[in-house]
């Protein structure tokens, strides 16, 4: 009946209006009003008249990647690594059903992307017609919210929504799902000011005595931590500004999640690296025995907590997060704030300088001193060889050539290398890391890249891989080659599936189930058959001519780093164990095998 | 706290995949949600109460103010208060819910629930179907020879004890709408 109405209205908006335009001309001129300059899509048989429409302007860039969900990848490394909102455009029915893994990404991780899905006219929807999908309703759980615009006369306003909803609030992929009838339909247009929200409204500002309060209880602590998260980097450069403030006014201990790396420099005394499942003996060991825990902008992720009932259990935790739902969720908290990081983090200076507060310098001194034992384990160390690579030392060798770079860009696979990377690498700056943490998707990498890369043509964007991951995307090649992408693809060979390997070994009695990297293609031959260049390493003492050659490139560039097939990612809690029970060795006799 | 957690460290032995959710009593919660009354809504919700693995003990659905084009949703679910708590804000964070109330903290309030219930019988178990009906203020909205249609409203726990009355008379079938509700007095939410 709705759809009806405003059918009728129509005629009389069109004599308001001072021109009317296409569907699919609406669409453009929203994404170029939106600030839109790039977009990665896929044509098809229900985009064509968007297609149409892009090819008669010039503004928006579009990138033709090979596989829908690379082009979900692709927008959401170009929006991690920029902050804006990146843009995918598919197809119907399998274009649409192939970007739901990105778009599923994209929503664990709190990435505003902005997916616009072509469908069968509408008059054809639930017909089962050719490349019909119930994209609404498959995307209804994995995107932040999802549209179905039947009418042209919403086709603008519901873009600007899209783009509003994805990138406010806890950012999320959104849909727009648009049968091709509309993008033939005319209509007037509507600007983003004309849009009104009547009940998205996120919750932006920190309460202020909340926030009073937390700053008196950190003010008294004796062993207090910051626990950060991807929050502080969708927060914009300034959460990660004032963090760092904030952590050196007060010297607290800072670690960060997964997704939150490179929002405090990880050259900063404070620092004490990656918590969770793979992070640093001294920020899991700080987590367990801290007496004041501020969390901002994390989630109290299972791969962070461990066991949740012997989770820091002496501690009054601070949770600071936009979404209110994050509270309370998986880890019951003292004090929940619902607040953006910026704004929370600049009421906690307020607070703290207002009251001039300290905390006391014996409390901070022996806690430091607790810190610096643990650091003296030297979780990171491994045992070096000079007959086979350790993945760990090529990314030391790798990081020696990126350490006084600041234009370096860092996308990942999900594995065992993602783990090293996270662990061996420099993070100094927000936005420079780009990595699949929450949905754990591989073959993101590649095509995070190459959004990285097309958002930072002049910086260094470097793929870490395993040899199984890369193959999920690897016709992105192709993408690369066709747009003269300079992107690195730095591959920890190990011919096995690492991570499932490495838990087989440890938990499964060895029983290497499927595991196992059959029939490998010729990397380097595959990388000249793309058209771009390949280098093979597997002397320890060739890594860094191999990794000044593939700096120096100018062109897409795979390195094939032949490691150790048998190294393991340590430290590591096994599943479902404390903080304080993490294994620093590969001594399988401390794995509880019992367990599974 | 420590109990729970003292508890849940004994379950936690069993896996390493770690403890399964708290033990705290679950009590049933009524959740008034206003939301935009759009196509894929009612869907959202409901998928998001079995995605997340809530459970829907009523819900009632329908347009309550046709000019603003709002729905109210009217649904029961039963958790323990971190679950109800978790509950409400998943729905809160959906862009087209407006506003959330769990009536059942808000204090007192009204539910109704509106049953058919038909009854197939004579002689005395029809005379006493009907003599049980008036106890229970049903209304016989549809009859033939040898059966009955009540109409029964009021609270869940009065449909259900005319259900329990009928059941013994020859009942054959019945539809429930699930409960609307209302906080008591002036206010509104």
């Amino acid at each position: 009946m709705k759809d009806m109405k405003s059918v009728i209205e129509a005629p009389q908006d069109e004599e308001n209006s001072q021109e009317n335009i296409t569907g699919a001309e609406m669409m453009i001129k929203a994404l170029k009003d939106q600030g839109v300059d790039t977009i990665f899509g896929y044509p098809g048989g229900a985009v064509l008249p968007l297609y149409d429409a892009l090819f008669q302007q010039n503004e928006i860039k579009h990138i033709l990647v090979r596989h829908e969900q690379a082009a979900l990848h692709a927008a959401e490394g170009y929006a991690r690594s920029t902050g804006k909102v990146g843009v995918a455009l598919v197809t119907s029915g399998p274009g649409a059903t192939n970007a739901v893994t990105g778009l599923t990404d994209a929503m664990l991780d709190s990435i505003p992307v902005v997916c616009i899905c072509g469908q069968v006219p509408s008059f054809l929807i639930g017909t089962d017609a050719f490349q019909e999908a119930d994209t609404t309703g498959i995307t209804r759980h994995c995107t932040k919210h999802n549209y179905l615009v039947k009418d042209v006369h919403k086709l603008a306003e519901t873009t600007h929504r899209a783009f509003h909803i994805a990138l406010t609030g806890r950012p999320g992929p959104v849909v727009i799902d648009l049968p091709k009838d509309v993008q033939f339909a005319t209509g007037a247009y509507t600007t983003a000011e004309q849009v009104e929200y009547r009940s998205y409204r996120p919750h932006i500002e920190a309460d202020s005595s909340a926030i009073e309060k937390a700053i008196e209880l950190i003010a008294k602590a004796k062993r207090p931590i910051l626990y950060t998260g991807g929050g502080i980097i969708n927060a914009g450069p300034k959460a990660a500004e004032l963090l760092t403030a904030f952590a050196e006014k007060t010297d607290i201990p800072v670690t960060s999640t997964l997704m939150g790396l490179g929002a405090f420099a990880a050259n900063k005394p404070q620092w004490l690296g990656m918590l969770g499942m793979h992070g640093t003996y001294e920020a899991n060991l700080a987590m367990h025995d801290c007496d004041v825990m501020i969390c901002i902008g994390a989630r109290f992720d299972d791969r962070v907590t461990g066991n949740v009932a012997g989770f820091s259990p002496n501690s009054f935790k601070i949770h600071i997060d936009i979404d209110a739902s994050s509270i309370n969720k998986n880890v019951e908290v003292d004090l929940g704030i619902v607040a953006d990081a910026t704004s929370a983090l600049e009421k906690m200076h307020k607070a703290w300088d207002a009251h001039n507060h300290k905390i006391s310098d014996a409390a901070m001194q022996l806690w430091w001193q607790e810190i610096e034992k643990w650091r003296k384990v030297n979780c990171l160390e491994y045992t070096n060889s000079t007959e086979v690579i350790k993945p760990q030392h090529a990314l030391e060798c790798l990081r020696k050539h990126l350490d006084k770079r600041d234009d370096v860009y860092i996308t990942t696979e999900v594995g065992q290398h993602q783990m090293w990377a996270a662990q061996y690498l420099p993070f100094n700056k927000p936005n420079h890391w780009m990595t699949s943490g929450g949905l754990g998707t591989m073959g993101y990498g590649l095509p995070a890249a190459i959004g990285a890369q097309i958002a930072h043509p002049d910086g260094l964007v470097i793929d870490i891989a395993g040899e199984a991951s890369i193959q999920m995307n690897i016709q992105e090649l192709s993408t690369a080659a066709q747009y003269n992408l300079p992107v690195k693809v730095f591959i920890l060979n190990n011919q096995w599936m690492g991570m499932v390997r490495q838990w087989q070994e440890l938990l499964h009695g060895e029983r290497y189930s499927q595991s196992y990297s059959e029939a490998l293609p010729d990397f380097v031959k595959l990388a000249d058959a793309y058209g771009g260049l390949g280098i093979l390493v597997d002397k320890p003492e060739d890594l860094d001519s191999a990794i000044t050659q593939m700096i120096a490139s100018d062109t897409f560039t795979i390195v094939d780093v032949r490691v150790d097939p048998k190294e393991n990612c340590f430290p590591m809690i096994p599943s479902g164990k404390n903080h304080n029970e993490m294994i620093l060795s590969a001594d399988a006799k401390q794995f509880d095998k019992k367990l599974v | 706290m420590n109990t729970a957690i003292a508890n849940r460290s004994v379950m936690a032995k069993n896996s390493v995949y770690g403890d399964a959710p708290d033990k705290a009593p679950e009590t049933p919660h009524t959740l008034s949600v206003l939301v935009d009354n759009a196509p894929g809504v009612l869907a959202k919700i409901v998928g998001l109460f079995s995605g997340r693995g809530y459970n829907i003990e009523s819900l009632t659905v329908a347009e309550t103010d046709h000019d603003k084009n709002l729905s109210r949703i009217t649904v029961i679910s039963k958790g323990t208060p971190r679950i109800i708590d978790q509950i409400i804000h998943q729905l809160e964070k959906q862009v087209p819910v407006h506003h959330v109330t769990d009536l059942t903290l808000f204090g007192p309030h009204v539910a109704r629930e509106l049953a058919l219930i038909k009854v197939n019988g004579t002689d005395d178990k029809r005379v006493e179907a009907l003599r049980t009906a008036e106890i229970f203020r049903a209304k016989v909205v549809d009859t033939t020879l040898d059966s009955l249609t009540f109409e029964a409203t009021g609270t869940p726990e009065k449909v259900d004890a005319f259900i329990d009355m009928m059941q013994p008379l020859g009942l054959v079938q019945i539809s429930r709408t699930g409960i609307a509700a209302l906080p008591r007095g002036n206010e509104a939410i």
